[in-house]
């Protein structure tokens, strides 16, 4: 497979770590009264969809981003990659 | 021996001959033989025995889709098996063996099985050998292994080297036949950055097995011009004997090229084989066709073969296995066997046609409406039966049988990603269907098209297309007027009422066992194949899977199309392991890290053992030692009663800088580390989002923004991915940077009663590493040596006073000499990881073992440091009722009650006198060793509420090794448990 990572361009997958659903960015608020079972759902609980996937890629062997990758699973198409960086922003994280 | 079935003609060098050896015979050929050509010019058609029934077998094909004549070849080490002699290519001195028969090919004792075929029908196995079950492993599996077989492995390291490498292109034209040819002229001259790359050594495909013209020159001169014109195009790149194996995600290939196969070995620094991968924008497939047989009564007799193969040994190797010859055929095609092969005078007893409006013969006799239904010789054809269009049955002499059932557009790449071949009735075949991989386009014969001239068009019109597509203006060669002779054909797959018929002759798979398979429920076309395993073989079924999907079709009363496909998976053909390992063999499989001090150690005659891909010395054996714990118990003994130096540079070191550096810190290690002062180091213990403990280090504050961090060896990669990841993705707008500096310090441990004396030799004058100036905890940047950089931690593994000085890494060399001189007054101690290892077990200091992946703080009796007051990763999963159960497992000490006896890591605690079970389990060992300092053995344990059962007799149990004795639980800080040495 190839990405096309957003500052350099088509890498080889093999140059990356996968780690999976990009749900991940999204870490339950630790104070929040039901924090637990947000926290259970978040560590456990993945949707497994057949077709486009967000998931989290590392670039190990390159510049160390970490990317969220919009993956088809049924054919691998890659339709979308940004810095996880910039999506984590978009979606509420800070500090 | 002398070449009695040689024709002439061909495309073979006939100025050099050249010998070669098949079992105990040397014979000759020529240069462009391949060993089967040459085999059969020589008067051999038996090549093989079958897979199971040991049937007398000669090749079936003339490529690579060969089923039947596999061969070992070379000798020694070399020795490859199940190698096609179809596509070896003939050199001077080559050696091969037939396989699977004994004891000879001529003769084979197993061929018994073949009497004995009723037996072994599909789900033979699967019947018989079903009890009792510890039967099969040791009894009937090594049977079935040696009777039913391929060839064998020399067992010896293979002596040749195989290289990967990586390709990139515009466009990969995959197969060098008519279409592939003017798919890449049209290409290459559009200037498109082409790779064109054929399995066979010559190019041209068919157009070298046939006897079309091509405008005034004949097919093979075409081909040879057209690659002469390639080869002055350097944008294009020509790759002959290159396999594609397999079409992959994003236009991305994999090909064999086999660099030196043709040769007796490979040239001085050259490899055997490189493993390609094409990342490619678009991808023409033109891999042609394969003939497909009919299924017959006793069709696997040496000597009957595909007709399309037949013309090709005649055509291109001026070679035929017999001087008489017949041909069994559906489709036009097949009188064009007949018709070439009278042209080299080889005689044609009979073209049998299951057409009853079979074109007349020239020159032969046309049986219309005919059917071969039996054949005769053992270990060769001479006879066949045949049935006419009346019924009335006849016998014809001849040594070998041309058979055409039409062919099969080659679909396989079309089929590796998410490609379904669909059914074309015109053709009566399947074509590619589906999705086929990213970019690709089918043309000529793969398509289904089978003419000459629609291969060149095609393949001419597709280029084009791409090139436009990609931005070039598209150039179209001149292409000669080629045949363009519509397809007639009339579908036959099998003579009914066979028997004995093969379909996979190299699964040898009958008609009877499809039929078996229908009989047997076996409805899924999968399940078909699972059952007989029709074309589960190393051919992958090329031959065999058309035909045995009509006749479960036929069987079924379904439709060939409603029967459905079997897909073809990568490989295309069978490939050697070590082209897939390439270079990453034996100790070049990954990297071997060494020290800065791995030198010196080497000097003083360290063992060295392998940590992650790092070498770090085990222990240092001095003269007159000589059992590892002698020098161990040394090192320990002597560190502890005066001063000993180890090298830590191989635990992980991250940098961590920025305004948010602590805040960083404190979301990634459950303790507090906001309120650490700067010169000060504190120990972490960072956690899993599930609370499960990760790894541990320490952390020293070098400024208000600078920290250094580090990790366990092993864990060096995944804490600093773990670290980027709550970096980027959890903690965005935090100002903090972090780098990988482990490779950027040599870093030592100086530890013992003197490690401070010793120090104050090396770090200079106007740092005051006093117990008061430097206290326990402390860390600092100073300079050693006059002058050179270095950073101090006043940190302790062992146990003892301790320090860990790190320089930068060129001075790792120089810096252990001059703390090894330093020290001598000291009478210094060098240890390894094993004295370091106890040292951290008399301590009670946890390791990998202790931190392997199901335990928590609490469980490592931290329960206490996970701060409630702020925010960590995992400290939320960390409260979970289930981590915290009453009874969970604590990390105690244990020495044993008769201090003689060994404590072995991996032993069970039980309760005394409770039955040894998993049920009654207390807990685990988890590390253990002999200490010195006590004089016998100790260990750490998991113990469940073992924070509370202090003094508790329990029984270890380790019924692996034997062990079964009285353990006491005790406290795990073995020594100095108030910490006094540590603050000295």
């Amino acid at each position: 497979m190839l990405i096309n990572h957003p500052l350099l361009g088509p890498r080889d997958a093999s140059e990356f770590v996968y780690k999976g659903d990009a749900a991940l960015i999204n870490r339950p608020d630790p104070d929040a009264p039901d924090a637990l079972e947000q926290f259970i759902d978040y560590g456990y609980l993945r949707d497994n969809p057949a077709g486009a996937h967000r998931e989290l890629w590392f670039h190990e062997q390159g510049d160390r981003s970490w990317l969220v990758v919009t993956r088809n699973t049924l054919t691998h198409e890659i339709t979308s990659v940004e810095l996880a960086r910039d999506v984590a922003r978009r979606e509420g994280r800070s500090k | 021996m002398t070449q009695v079935n040689r024709l002439a003609g061909g495309l073979i060098d006939r100025s050099r001959t050249i010998s070669f050896r098949f079992d105990d015979k040397w014979m000759k050929g020529h240069p462009g033989d391949t060993l089967a050509s040459a085999l059969l010019a020589n008067g051999v058609r038996l090549m093989g025995r079958s897979f199971k029934y040991h049937r007398p077998r000669g090749p079936l094909s003339a490529g690579s889709e060969e089923p039947n004549a596999i061969v070992e070849l070379r000798d020694g080490a070399r020795r490859e098996p199940n190698t096609r002699a179809t596509t070896a290519e003939l050199f001077d001195g080559l050696t091969a063996q037939s396989q699977n028969r004994w004891p000879s090919l001529a003769f084979d004792a197993l061929a018994i099985n073949d009497r004995l075929s009723n037996f072994f029908a599909a789900g033979f196995y699967y019947k018989t050998f079903m009890w009792p079950a510890a039967f099969w492993e040791k009894l009937y599996e090594p049977i079935i292994r040696r009777a039913a077989g391929l060839g064998s492995l020399s067992l010896q390291a293979d002596p040749d080297s195989y290289d990967k490498g990586y390709l990139h292109c515009d466009l990969l034209i995959i197969g060098a036949g008519p279409a592939g040819l003017a798919a890449a002229l049209t290409a290459g001259e559009s200037g498109l950055n082409v790779i064109l790359a054929d399995e066979d050594s010559l190019p041209g495909g068919r157009l070298n097995a046939e006897t079309f013209g091509l405008g005034q020159q004949s097919g093979s001169d075409w081909a040879a011009e057209a690659t002469e014109r390639l080869a002055a195009l350097p944008n294009v790149r020509l790759m002959t004997r290159t396999t594609v194996l397999g079409a992959f995600d994003h236009g991305i290939y994999g090909a064999l090229e086999r660099v030196s196969d043709h040769l007796p070995v490979p040239p001085e620094g050259k490899p055997r084989q490189i493993l390609w991968r094409i990342y490619s924008r678009r991808a023409i497939l033109a891999a042609g066709a394969t003939e497909r047989p009919i299924v017959f009564e006793n069709n696997d007799r040496p000597g009957i073969m595909l007709a399309g193969s037949l013309r090709a040994y005649a055509n291109r190797w001026a070679a035929t296995p017999a001087p008489e010859i017949a041909v069994f055929t559906n489709n036009d095609d097949g009188h064009r066997t007949a018709q070439d092969l009278k042209a080299k005078g080889v005689t044609v007893a009979a073209v049998i046609d299951t057409r009853p409006d079979a074109p007349k013969g020239n020159g032969y006799e046309v049986i219309a409406g005919g059917t071969v239904t039996n054949t005769s010789g053992r270990l060769g054809l001479t006879k066949i039966e045949v049935t006419d269009a009346r019924g009335t049955r006849r016998t014809i002499r001849c040594g070998a049988l041309g058979v055409s059932g039409g062919w099969n557009p080659n679909v396989s790449l079309t089929c590796h990603q998410r490609g379904r071949p669909t059914w074309d009735a015109d053709i009566h075949a399947f074509v590619p269907g589906g999705t086929l991989p990213e970019g690709m386009v089918v043309v000529g014969a793969a398509n289904g098209r089978f003419s000459n001239h629609t291969a060149l068009t095609s393949g001419a019109d597709a280029a084009a297309q791409i090139a436009t597509e990609l931005g070039h203006s598209a150039t179209r060669p001149d292409l000669p007027q080629a045949e363009d002779t519509p397809l007639a054909l009339t579908p036959f797959w099998h003579v009914k009422g066979a028997k004995r018929a093969w379909v996979d002759q190299q699964n040898d798979v009958t008609a009877k066992d499809v039929k078996l398979a229908h009989q047997e429920n076996f409805v899924s076309v999968e399940h078909l194949k699972r059952y007989t395993t029709l074309g589960m073989a190393t051919d992958q079924g090329k031959t065999s899977n058309t035909a045995g999907l009509a006749i479960m079709a036929e069987v079924a009363g379904k439709s060939i199309p409603e029967v459905g496909t079997t897909m073809f998976r990568p490989p295309y053909t069978p490939t050697a392991i070590g082209a897939f390992a390439g270079r990453a063999r034996g100790k070049d499989f990954r990297p071997t890290r060494k020290t800065l001090s791995h030198f010196w150690a080497e000097e003083q005659g360290a063992v060295f053992v392998e940590v992650g891909m790092w070498l770090r010395a085990q222990w240092f054996p001095r003269a007159g030692e000589t059992h590892w714990r002698q020098s161990v118990d040394r090192e320990v003994l002597q560190t502890r009663r005066s001063v000993g130096i180890c090298d830590v540079t191989t635990l992980g070191k991250i940098d961590v800088q920025g305004a948010d550096a602590a805040a960083f810190l404190n979301k990634i290690y459950c303790n507090a580390f906001a309120k650490l002062p700067v010169g000060r180091v504190r120990y972490g213990l960072m956690l899993r989002e599930d609370g499960i403990a990760m790894d541990d280090g320490t952390a020293a504050r070098l400024a208000e923004d600078h920290f250094v961090v580090t990790t366990t060896t092993a864990n060096a990669v995944t804490v600093y991915r773990h670290m980027e990841f709550v970096r980027q993705c959890l903690c965005p707008d935090m100002d903090v940077q972090l780098i990988s500096t482990t490779e950027a310090w040599a870093q030592y441990s100086v530890a013992g009663p003197n490690a401070r004396k010793l120090l104050q030799k090396v770090v200079d004058p106007e740092f005051d590493i006093s117990n008061e100036g430097f206290p326990y905890m402390a860390c600092g940047e100073i300079t050693v040596c006059g002058g050179l950089p270095a950073r101090l931690f006043r940190i302790s593994f062992s146990g003892e006073l301790a320090y860990e000085i790190a320089v930068p890494t060129r001075y790792g060399d120089a810096m252990i000499r001059r703390l090894m001189e330093a020290g001598r007054e000291f009478d210094v101690v060098a240890y390894g990881t094993e004295a370091l290892g106890v040292m951290r077990i008399e301590k009670g200091h946890a390791a990998g073992n202790e931190l392997n992946g199901t335990t928590t703080a609490l469980n490592l009796g931290m329960g206490k440091i996970v701060s409630a007051n702020k925010d960590s990763i995992g400290a939320v999963l960390s409260r979970r009722e289930g981590l915290n159960a009453p009874d969970a497992l604590r990390l105690v000490g244990l020495r044993p009650v008769d201090r003689s006896k060994p404590v072995p890591a991996g032993a069970h605690l039980m309760t005394r006198g409770s039955p040894v079970d998993a049920a009654h389990d207390q807990g685990y060992v988890t590390s253990a060793c002999y200490s010195p300092n006590l004089g016998h053995s100790i260990a750490l344990a998991f113990l469940k509420s073992g924070d509370t059962r202090m003094g508790e007799i329990l029984r270890l149990v380790s019924p692996l090794t034997g062990v079964e004795h009285d353990v006491e639980v005790v406290s795990a800080h073995f020594v100095d448990p108030e910490g006094e040495r540590l603050r000295a």
